[in-house]
């Protein structure tokens, strides 16, 4: 499995040529570049999580109102991308097993396939964004929220500065969670290239591995993102 | 397996999609969330392979993030829910 045997120098097992020498053997390295990971990966939960506080606390005060603007976007398209990062998550598990099972053409097709889905997922987005900024749902001078009925009681109106507060949300929210998408996508264009260098093999596959971490930990944030932003009250 | 998982987690979001159509009433959202935290189980457990690790730091460092997120969670809306003035 490993390609370079070094006599003498480790008497258990060949030496790895990445087997780093702080590291007793090549599993305990794997171990804390995963443990490493997931430390980061604690930091980011509590990053978004202070930002879903915030959302639930004036979600529960203002349920109403956020009912009427979450139904201005469009769930539908929520719910698409919401497949999309589960298909890249799925090409993500893929490229790592291609990866471990030195399947090189699936590997670089993996990363290949989750790239453009990340970027379909950006893309619809995008389209989103624009919805938004035509119908004067951008928070700030042009926003404007009137006369718009709260589900369920379609003789009231929202109250367009506690909408506002809804967008302010979903802008920061969908907003950071897609700048993390965008470094995800640089993170696997790295790998992309080293995959197509053939820097990695089966006894070596880390980055894969490591990455992969991050992609997941983005689709997990987009799974909660969804039904909150999205599907508050949607009950006709 | 994998392609199991990602059956399960496409049915889960179409789930979540149609149940919101739904008049549920309050149980709206528990439905959303508890779905979601399914979907969320099997994406950390099978596709992050929390589930074949030995290394127990790992698993300790992973509760203990789900932990401190719902004392976030928890204690804030606990606070404000229970403000009964204004």
């Amino acid at each position: 499995m490993p390609d370079s045997t070094l006599v003498g120098l480790h008497h258990e097992e060949e030496h790895h040529p990445e087997l780093l020498h702080h590291f007793a053997d090549a599993q305990q390295q794997r171990d804390s570049a995963s443990l490493g990971m997931w430390i980061f990966l604690s930091t980011e939960v509590m990053f978004f999580g202070g930002l879903f506080c915030a959302y639930l606390i004036y979600r529960r005060w203002y349920f109403g109102d956020f009912g009427a603007a979450s139904k201005s976007i469009s769930a539908a398209l929520g719910a698409t991308n919401t497949a999309v990062l589960i298909c890249s998550s799925l090409t993500v598990v893929l490229a790592v097993w291609a990866a471990q099972t030195a399947r090189r053409r699936l590997l670089i097709g993996s990363l290949v396939i989750t790239m453009l889905l990340g970027l379909t997922f950006l893309g619809i987005k995008g389209i989103e964004y624009k919805e938004k900024f035509e119908e004067h749902h951008v928070p700030g001078a042009s926003f404007s929220f009137d006369h718009v009925p709260i589900p369920g009681h379609p003789d009231q109106y929202a109250n367009p500065r506690h909408a506002e507060i809804f967008f302010s949300l979903y802008f920061i929210m969908t907003g950071l969670h897609a700048l993390h998408m965008i470094i995800g996508l640089g993170i696997f264009a790295w790998l992309l290239i080293m995959a197509w260098k053939g820097r990695f093999t089966p006894a070596y596959h880390t980055p894969i591995e490591i990455g992969g971490l991050y992609w997941h930990f983005v689709d997990i944030v987009w799974i909660y993102l969804f039904p909150l932003l999205y599907l508050i009250d949607r009950h006709p | 397996m994998y392609f199991g998982i990602w059956a399960a987690l496409l049915l889960g979001t179409f789930v979540t999609y149609k149940a919101a159509f739904l008049e549920l009433g309050r149980f709206n959202a528990a439905v959303a969330l508890i779905i979601a935290t399914v979907k969320a189980l099997l994406v950390a457990l099978f596709f992050m392979h929390i589930k074949g690790a030995h290394e127990k730091l790992l698993k300790l460092v992973v509760l203990s993030t789900v932990f401190f997120l719902f004392i976030l969670l928890i204690l804030s809306m606990a606070d404000y829910g229970t403000r009964t003035w204004s």
